[in-house]
């Protein structure tokens, strides 16, 4: 007897609250599982809570689009940090000419995050399943899973989770495994396809962007693992119930990384469209007094704490502040750290791991790197901040990809956040929170090599 | 008509195969300047009739062939 002809039908999912807002088992879905048995989910797990991927359906209908459809009802918007609408890049992939390709992101490069590897470790089934919905609303046949080749237990647990669906033959398309070199920009959905394509798993100049033409030249969508998660939830209780949780115009949960003055640091869902202040409180709140919150990891900007805690988690509202969702990263700054020196520090990573093919990340970057450290231990004069801020605005917009963009953006935010501490660093030279442990866990490996890339 | 008009003209700059040589912004000051390492910057992609001589220029003097003039859809 095979899984499916057991599991007839979808389980209904526990109740959430009004506004989906409440932690914990009411106002979970993703980790639903984590909450109800306090272990990651197998095939069994996953089948008694969730009951199979209604892909019999869609093909019964013989109408794909019945997905898509309720994908943009349901508002889904990416979660690797552009927050794109989900069924945009369905359809457009759909339309594309010839047989598409899916790719599954789960590289999670952004080291202030840890929400991929969390749900891939809790709920893979959901993932998968998200796979192979995503595969069939676009009329693939293929389907490929990006992961780092540093986490090896990762890998080692996705095998196997892939191996049981096959001997069950749950994938209509085989879900092909890939290792890739763990880099920063290596996540970014261009170096994906050049690295599946036989090359560096760096970005490449777009147009084309890969919806048009990425693996094998063919049409390709490339989805974060949680915002595929999401959509193998909306495939089974539809859009009115993903509306549930969250706000009307951010629908939905999300998982977010809670990180530096938090009381309980880790990994949450949580409602889109709550204001920062409740997301925080998701880790218990603030441990500390807060000076600012840097909102989207590495690849976001700093906001002050008095504008971030009131402000709503959703892309429109960050952006009127100068910032984005990110891939839900979220990382309190205590007043007693020192943002100057905690940015440059991030700079100085964002330095290192370009990845060294257009001049702004060859010089520009690194020479932003060295001003803001310069100016952390307060030996920058007045006029390098000038020179500092004029080489920060050059940096935007001119990439291949949007690294450069970030590390702008990033080190723009820090100055105008911090605007006081520049003045006081100035005149006064570095403050005593320099010799102080860093908030933010900055990875320090060297460059990589020009032969680490494949 | 199927020829393309000037005004139909941007520039299209291939930032990973860009060295910074710098002959662009030497015979396109007008669109294009250099950073203080020497990589362009572009202020403007649309290329003004009058200019597109001068783009043309820029385009074949770049000896890694980064830069590109293409047509904008009308």
């Amino acid at each position: 007897m095979t899984a499916e002809s057991v599991h007839e039908s979808t389980r209904p999912m526990p109740a959430v609250t009004t506004d989906g807002s409440a932690p914990g088992p009411h106002g979970t879905r993703l980790l639903a599982g984590w909450f109800t048995t306090g272990r990651a989910a197998d095939l069994t797990d996953h089948l008694d809570r969730f009951g199979p991927a209604p892909l019999d359906r869609v093909a019964r209908r013989g109408d794909s689009s019945a997905l898509v459809r309720a994908v943009e009802e349901a508002g889904l918007t990416g979660r690797g940090g552009a927050a794109f609408p989900t069924a945009r890049k369905l359809q457009a992939v759909a339309d594309g000419r010839g047989s598409a390709v899916v790719v599954a992101n789960a590289m999670e490069s952004e080291p202030a995050s840890a929400k991929d590897a969390t749900l891939l470790q809790l709920a893979p089934h959901l993932v998968l399943d998200g796979i192979a919905l995503a595969t069939q609303a676009v009329g693939a046949r293929e389907a490929h899973l990006c992961v780092a080749r540093t986490r090896q237990d990762q890998v080692h647990e996705l095998r196997a989770a892939l191996a049981e669906r096959e001997r069950h033959r749950l994938d209509p398309v085989p879900v092909q495994l890939h290792e890739l070199p763990h880099h920063y920009v290596s996540s970014e959905e261009s170096a994906l396809v050049a690295w599946l394509n036989g090359g560096d798993a760096r970005p490449t100049a777009t147009p084309p962007r890969p919806f048009e033409k990425g693996v094998g030249k063919r049409p390709t969508l490339i989805d974060n693992v949680e915002t595929l998660a999401q959509l193998a939830l909306i495939a089974r209780y539809g859009p009115a119930w993903y509306r549930e949780a969250g706000a009307p115009d951010a629908p939905g949960t999300t998982l977010v990384t809670l990180g530096g003055a938090v009381r309980h640091p880790g990994v949450y869902e949580a409602p889109m469209g709550a204001e920062l202040g409740r997301l925080l409180a998701y880790g218990g709140g603030p441990s500390e007094r807060l000076s600012a919150v840097l909102v989207g990891g590495f690849f976001g900007s700093w906001l002050p704490a008095a504008t971030a805690l009131p402000a709503r988690f959703t892309k429109q509202a960050l952006a009127e502040l100068g910032a984005g969702p990110g891939a839900g990263v979220l990382v309190a700054l205590p007043e007693r750290a020192c943002g100057l020196a905690e940015t440059a520090s991030v700079l100085g990573f964002l330095a290192r791991n370009g990845a060294q093919q257009c001049g702004p990340c060859r010089f520009g970057l690194p020479a932003v790197a060295e001003d803001f450290a310069a100016l952390a231990h307060g030996r920058l004069d007045a006029d390098g901040l000038h020179r500092l801020e004029r080489r920060v605005g050059l940096l935007a917009g001119r990439g291949a990809c949007r690294h450069p963009d970030g590390a702008s953006r990033f080190a723009a935010t820090a100055l105008r956040t911090f605007a006081a501490d520049v003045g006081h660093h100035l005149r006064f030279g570095p403050c005593p929170a320099v010799d102080h442990p860093p908030v933010l866990d900055v990875p320090t490996g060297p460059v990589p090599g020009p032969d680490e890339w494949r | 008509m199927a020829l393309t008009r000037s005004r139909d003209l941007s520039l299209r700059l291939d930032r990973i195969a860009c060295e910074g040589h710098g002959a662009c912004a030497e015979l396109l000051p007008e669109l294009l300047s250099l950073d203080e390492w020497g990589f362009p910057v572009v202020h403007s992609a649309e290329v003004p009739p009058e200019l597109a001589a001068h783009a043309r220029r820029a385009v074949a003097a770049c000896p890694v062939l980064a830069l590109r003039l293409d047509r904008r859809p009308s």
